[in-house]
């Protein structure tokens, strides 16, 4: 009776719990220091992509509450924000700070019930940064004449911020406390998926004090973020998201003085030379491409190995996807998330059929993934070209393009040939070497025997399509100030 | 009997070479006392892909020089010009400056040349930073060269607003395609000479004359352009330039300068055409030792 039965090595769950968190049935717009209802009327539901099931009602900004928005910001920079001290406007931004540190569990729980993404990684990763983001620029606020040698820096005025669903509180962060720092004021629309953590934000930010209308948030859809585009009255648009919306925007303040930074799509290249320490690399490549689910813009979406240690790597590497563990981001082992949206899962789906039919070859672990809720398994394509759409666009999910290389030169080669240039991996034991390709390799951020890694002082930004402008460090400073 | 003068046919410069405008087109700028300047070349749209084709293909080299190199280099750009005084003068004169106005152009083209020089090999130093993140990794960020820069120079002036635009994006290691003054055009050919003989490399700088309007258009829409500079003030240039940057996401500067101003040059200008590299690696932390005693 007993033959042959298979035994398993199953985790036993370890499921983060929800009874903590305090989220309303409805939220509203934050502008100018108040709690206000949209104009329009009108709401949209946030969902746990991860069940389905919904979280909260949130409010559709339109033309005119954009419009109250960016005057509450334009008034609160003229009458308030441009007079208050630079070491006052640090005080504000230590305090706010202090405050997310403090609810950082709530933050984490609500981030992973809202995007999907593993608890984990939003306990580990995303909240902590953001805390920290706002901790590094709350101390550059009446320090700025040493980052800018020789200058005078005065704001930039009213900051449009518009930002993506795939880290929503780091990238509130890493929006909102540099354009503080250097004195300007906020509107700032999160993505439609994810809005929760930045109406907490928005929570925290009024708890702490900071003046009716230095920092706004508007909900909506896209067209809400269009609207704070092409509002005559702001003077600088921070965009992160797809770069084809990036170029739309650049179009549509052509014929102004507005300044902007985008942080815009990636197609990074994460090689592998043959002298690396290769079980290493396989985390790192595990972490470069399935970091997230995948939907990180400067995910290690093609994996360039050489040919050498090929096939070794890929059996290393499928070996290790059978490990993963998919499904519930709530429990604390999950590896792999719920994807965003079903939009984003029917747009990685599409991929994987073209990547099949162009002739690709896939590779997928067993694995039972949630009947209810939006997951896709971790992917892997060999059999691909230079040329196969998969290695071209940007998925924006858990799949990985495998190619492999003979010389360092053809590396190189291969991995700039890309409209992009957001990051790239370097896995090798040789110094010289790294040095060799990561002055070759046309790239914002190099990262060498790692991956994925993010830090306040840190910048992070693309060269090419993958946007312009550098987010994090002294030289994210430059995005929100003018120089004199 | 009086000897007869040699005219000088004004050339474009491709790669390092002087070509005629492949078009066989040219047009007849007048002084101000209607004398004809030459018979200037009005390059065409292929003039401004092949010099794409020639400055992508110098980048590699330049931007890869040590840094030194490019200093001496710029260095001897500002010698040749110096060696070449008389002659910008006259020209420049010839255009329509007065004496003490060609004199005061010429001297501040050499000096800006000898300012940016003396950048190649510290501008990186006071850009740059070493990251302190919180993990175990030693990061740091660098400026490095955008890549191919299309020049629209100002037009108003025929030697210095060119020479402003320039240096800075070769000290940084970029390479150029340079839409020189259409009506002061005799300077900006004499400048591609003087680079010929300073050791720059062909390609590194390309210089074009004509009609500006014809050449903004496939320089700014092309895609192995990285950044576009722009010297002057004309809102409908400004505005063409940020709309066709969408195309490929194009870093486009435009200067409102008076290029005449002895301050109209600085480290930010270099800045400008270049983009923040960032670099981690792990350090390696195992046992308990530390750096006291």
């Amino acid at each position: 009776m007993k033959k042959n039965k298979k035994i398993t090595w199953d985790y036993s769950p370890a499921p983060e719990s929800a009874a903590h968190i305090n989220l309303k049935k409805k939220y509203v717009l934050y502008i100018d220091g108040k709690w206000v209802k949209p104009s329009s009327g009108k709401y949209f539901k946030t969902i746990n992509p991860a069940n389905n099931e919904t979280l909260a009602e949130i409010a559709y900004a339109n033309e005119k509450d954009v419009d109250k928005a960016i005057k509450a910001a334009r008034k609160a920079y003229d009458t308030v924000w441009s007079k208050t001290t630079p070491s006052e406007r640090a005080k504000y931004i230590y305090r706010i700070a202090r405050l997310m540190q403090e609810r950082a569990r709530e933050f984490a729980v609500i981030e992973t019930l809202d995007a999907g993404k593993v608890i984990r990684e939003s306990r580990d990763i995303d909240i902590p940064l953001a805390c920290n983001h706002f901790f590094y620029y709350a101390g550059w606020a009446d320090k700025l004449e040493y980052a800018f040698p020789n200058r005078k820096v005065e704001p930039v005025g009213v900051a449009g911020q518009i930002t993506p669903w795939n880290f929503p509180l780091l990238m509130a962060a890493w929006k909102i406390a540099p354009a503080l720092a250097t004195g300007n004021t906020v509107v700032l629309k999160p993505a439609e998926t994810t809005p929760l953590t930045a109406l907490k934000l928005a929570e925290i930010i009024h708890d702490a004090g900071l003046p009716p209308g230095v920092v706004n948030i508007v909900t909506g859809y896209g067209d809400t973020g269009a609207a704070i585009v092409e509002h005559d009255d702001v003077d600088k648009i921070a965009f992160t998201g797809s770069t084809r919306v990036g170029k739309i925007i650049q179009k549509t303040i052509a014929g102004t003085d507005k300044k902007a930074t985008l942080e815009l799509g990636g197609k990074s290249a994460n090689i592998i030379l043959e002298d690396a320490p290769l079980d290493q690399a396989v985390e790192g490549i595990v972490n470069g491409i399935f970091f997230n689910q995948g939907h990180v813009c400067c995910a290690g979406s093609r994996l360039f190995i050489q040919e050498s240690v090929a096939e070794k790597v890929i059996d290393k590497l499928k070996h290790r996807l059978n490990s993963l563990i998919i499904g519930d981001p709530m429990d604390k082992n999950t590896d792999i998330g719920a994807v965003n949206s079903k939009m984003q899962l029917d747009s990685i789906n599409k991929y994987i059929k073209i990547g099949l039919e162009e002739g690709a070859t896939m590779y997928q672990p067993e694995c039972t993934l949630p009947k209810n809720g939006y997951y896709c398994p971790p992917t892997l394509f060999t059999d691909v070209a230079q040329s196969s759409t998969i290695v071209q666009e940007e998925i924006f999910g858990p799949v990985l393009t495998i190619q492999t290389f003979r010389t360092v030169d053809e590396a190189i080669q291969k991995a700039n040939n890309t409209p992009y240039g957001l990051a790239a991996g370097i896995w090798t034991d040789k110094g010289s070497r790294i040095f060799n390709l990561a002055t070759k390799l046309n790239a914002g951020v190099i990262w060498a025997n790692t991956y994925n890694k993010f830090d306040p002082t840190s910048p992070f930004g693309g060269f090419k399509e993958s946007g312009f402008g550098r987010e994090g460090g002294l030289h994210g400073l430059s995005a929100y100030v003018k120089l004199k | 009997m009086e000897r007869l003068n040699v005219l000088k046919t004004y050339k474009i410069y491709i790669g390092g070479k002087f070509p005629r405008t492949e078009s066989g087109r040219f047009y007849t700028p007048l002084n101000k006392k209607g004398e004809q300047l030459g018979h200037i070349c009005l390059s065409s749209r292929k003039d401004v892909r092949n010099s794409v084709v020639a400055a992508r293909k110098a980048f590699g080299g330049w931007s890869e020089r040590a840094a030194f190199n490019r200093g001496q280099i710029l260095y001897r750009i500002a010698e040749m010009l110096e060696g070449r005084k008389s002659q910008f003068i006259e020209e420049l004169i010839f255009q329509g400056s007065t004496k003490a106005q060609a004199e005061k152009e010429v001297n501040l083209s050499i000096d800006r040349m000898v300012y940016y020089a003396g950048w190649c090999d510290k501008y990186t130093q006071v850009l740059g930073s070493i990251n302190p993140v919180a993990s175990s990794h030693f990061n740091f960020s660098m400026h490095v060269p955008q890549g191919v820069i299309g020049v629209i120079a100002e037009n108003s002036t025929s030697l210095i607003g060119l020479v402003s635009l320039v240096a800075p994006i070769i000290a940084g290691g970029n390479t150029c395609i340079v839409v020189a003054s259409k009506e002061l055009p005799l300077c900006a050919i004499t400048f591609a000479e003087v680079l010929n003989s300073s050791d720059v490399p062909g390609g590194v700088v390309n210089i074009l004359t004509g009609e500006s309007k014809e050449m903004i258009k496939p320089l700014t829409e092309h895609m192995d352009v990285n950044g576009m500079i722009y010297g002057g003030s004309n809102k409908k240039i400004v505005q063409q330039l940020r709309e066709s940057a969408a195309l490929n996401l194009k870093r486009i500067q435009t200067y409102d300068e008076d290029w005449m101003k002895e301050d109209a040059q600085n480290l930010y200008m270099i800045s400008d055409c270049q983009e923040v590299k960032t670099t981690w690696h792990p350090i390696e932390n195992i046992g308990g030792a530390t750096s006291s005693y």
